[in-house]
């Protein structure tokens, strides 16, 4: 599929020549961007350092490995293990269940994106532990679902406190994340190249193979994306529907810094977390060959 | 034209809501005719070509080809190919996979599908260009490489959606020559979508012309240029004259009060017409000379020729000679009798708001 032979193409041409005058002039709009430049100094850059900082040191100050060897022990392997596999499962299903419906979407035709935005962000403007609190009343052992059951004389089911919970909660909270970049792909796929397959003799399916999701790939990713990261280091929806009895690694961070007080802990464990999701970003990035999932927002 | 009947359209209705795209539309079209379809935006004649391709069903009516019913055929089983306004490429693949992608889907051979990627791309001059982008190539190297891809198909009949609409002037024309050149070449059918009628007359065997889902004409480009059927057709087919006259009788016609000799018969004794006289057909003679004076009251220099308006029993000729006269001067107004075309005047008010919506 990778052709060397082939120019630059035409949208990094397009990178390059925004890029450049920037670097170069530091009059006029760059003022304009200080303000942003300050904010991403405060509360990106000195944050990202203080961690690093606390990461690889002790509680004298003195340089040490100890937090980040901290992740071989067990309890945090475990926890961490549960965390990649949970924001794994949950991450699929909400593909499964995404790329369907922005297909559908796409299908509809509506005249404007904004009504599938308002759709999607509606439930966003519930506060998110509110959300969350409410699947806990739908699953727990006297809730919705179990009151229903016993009112047929069905047994109980007993979803709360299982890692199933944790993974209906991602799935509720992040599905909007995966949806809208694949609905954005899909949307931008002209219906005369969908037609040409067909003419060309492709069946719906072939053309889907074929055509439609490779196109869709950018918005794909981005999805995967958006969904991995926040199911990866998430703890309030293991610490509502996970009880105390399943730790996820975001638990673990948070027990050091809000009971242990332990800084140090709770930064080195969060470094390696940043790097397993650096590593999947770059696996992933690999088959992003496009280079734009990240304008989808 | 000589071959035998290849698509037959019969009754042929489309609506989207209550708005009536194609109505009643009856149109066969041979083996190996360049079929323009011409009108305005919005005539209908795109949605026609995309139930010829499949890509919309008629509400009403059938879709014949080769003697089969294909109106429900999806368009991947059906022998044409299509060659869309924005090219269509599969943006994602390279230009010898865009070109492959319909002969891998019918399974041919290695061989056979690089054997057929080389002719394509040496049939559109873009040899050596199988392993480069389509982003990389200008919008008239992608239209040909899109051309190339329906070809390569060999299908019967090759529809062309407005496949310039998107190019320069320049570009424009070397591709009609392209084209012309290919249909040769390749010896299949073509049915064009255009709105403009140079491009038309530039390449078709026969133009069908249409407006507000009506056919109001069709015929070689030379009927349809000399002999318009009606006004829109005189209006939609370069500049002319379109005068209000009278038949008074056979071979006499009555133009703004004064009877010229025309070679038109059959339409009755007084019977309320329109004249049709292009610009070209009209001699400016000495007034004395003239069928009707009049007086010139503008003048352009065009080019190949001059274009003046010459006010005369209160009708501002439109007259193109290259010969000039000046603003202000007496002329007289001379046209051969073959040159001008009687229409009857337009019976239906559907016709009528045809006529005048426009312009």
């Amino acid at each position: 599929m990778s052709n060397n032979l082939t120019k630059e193409p035409p949208q990094d041409e397009a990178v390059v020549t925004l890029i450049k005058p920037a670097r170069k002039r530091i009059s006029g709009k760059s003022l304009l961007s200080f303000p942003y430049t300050l904010w991403m100094g405060a509360f990106i850059i000195i944050p990202l350092i203080m961690i690093v900082y606390y990461g690889i040191t002790a509680d004298d100050g003195g340089f040490t490995l100890a937090n980040i060897k901290l992740i071989s022990e067990p309890i945090y392997q475990k926890a961490l293990w549960l965390s990649l596999k949970l924001s794994f499962i949950s991450t699929i299903i909400c593909l499964l269940i995404a790329y369907p419906l922005a297909l559908i979407l796409k299908g509809m035709k509506l005249k404007s994106n904004s009504f599938i935005v308002l759709i999607m962000i509606l439930p966003m403007w519930m506060n998110f532990m509110l959300r969350t609190i409410a699947w806990l009343n739908i699953l727990e052992r006297n809730g919705i679902i179990n009151t229903v059951l016993k009112a047929l004389n069905l047994p109980r089911i007993n979803v709360i406190n299982t890692p199933t919970a944790i993974v209906i909660g991602m799935v509720y909270n992040f599905l909007p994340f995966m949806i809208l970049p694949i609905y954005n792909s899909l949307a931008k796929i002209d219906d005369d190249v969908i037609n040409a397959a067909r003419d060309l003799g492709a069946n719906n399916l072939t053309t889907l193979r074929k055509i439609i999701f490779p196109l869709s790939l950018p918005g794909v990713i981005s999805g995967i994306t958006m969904v991995f990261v926040p199911s990866l280091t998430t703890f309030v929806i293991s610490n509502v529907l996970g009880g105390s009895k399943i730790n996820l690694i975001g638990n673990l961070i948070e027990q050091k810094f809000q009971q242990e007080n332990n800084w140090n802990a709770g930064s080195g464990l969060s470094l390696v977390l940043m790097i397993f999701i650096l590593i999947s970003m770059t696996v992933i990035a690999k088959y992003d060959k496009e280079g734009d999932s990240t304008n989808v927002w | 034209m000589n071959g035998n009947k290849l698509i037959d359209l019969i009754n042929i209705t489309k609506k989207y809501g209550n708005n009536t795209i194609i109505d009643d539309l009856n149109l066969y079209i041979r083996e190996n005719e360049f079929l323009t379809l011409l009108g305005p935006s919005g005539c209908g004649k795109t949605t026609t070509l995309r139930i010829i391709g499949g890509f919309e069903k008629p509400d009403v009516g059938k879709v014949i080809f080769d003697g089969k019913d294909i109106t429900n055929l999806p368009p991947y089983e059906r022998q044409l190919n299509t060659v869309f306004q924005k090219y269509a490429l599969f943006t994602h693949m390279t230009i010898a996979e865009n070109i492959a992608f319909g002969l891998k889907i019918k399974k041919k051979s290695n061989q056979y599908i690089k054997d057929k990627i080389d002719y394509a791309l040496k049939l559109v001059n873009l040899d050596g260009y199988g392993k480069r982008m389509p982003d990389s190539l200008s919008g008239g190297q992608q239209q040909r490489i899109a051309i190339a891809r329906a070809i390569v198909n060999e299908p019967k009949v090759l529809l062309l959606d407005e496949p310039l609409g998107a190019l320069d002037l320049k570009m424009r024309q070397d591709m009609q020559y392209e084209l012309i050149r290919l249909k040769n070449e390749l010896g299949i059918t073509f049915v064009y979508v255009t709105h403009d009628q140079e491009e038309a007359l530039t390449m078709s065997d026969t133009i069908m012309v249409m407006n507000q889902g009506y056919i109001q004409q069709i015929g070689s480009p030379e009927d349809i240029y000399n002999e318009p059927k009606n006004a829109f057709v005189a209006d939609f087919i370069g500049e002319s004259n379109i005068i209000p006259a009278t038949m008074v009788q056979d071979r006499i016609v009555n133009i703004l009060g004064v009877n010229f000799p025309c070679v038109d018969e059959g339409f009755g004794n007084n019977k309320p017409v329109d004249v049709v006289i292009r610009p070209e057909d009209i001699d400016l003679v000495a007034p004395e000379d003239g069928i009707i004076k009049g007086r010139v009251t503008s003048l352009i220099f065009k080019g190949v020729h001059y274009e003046m308006e010459v006010m005369a029993n209160g009708y501002e000729w439109l007259v193109h000679s290259t010969d000039l006269s000046p603003v202000g001067a007496e002329v007289g107004i001379k046209v051969d009798p073959f040159d001008i075309q009687i229409m009857n005047k337009p019976e239906s008010e559907d016709e009528e708001a045809v006529v005048s919506n426009e312009q």
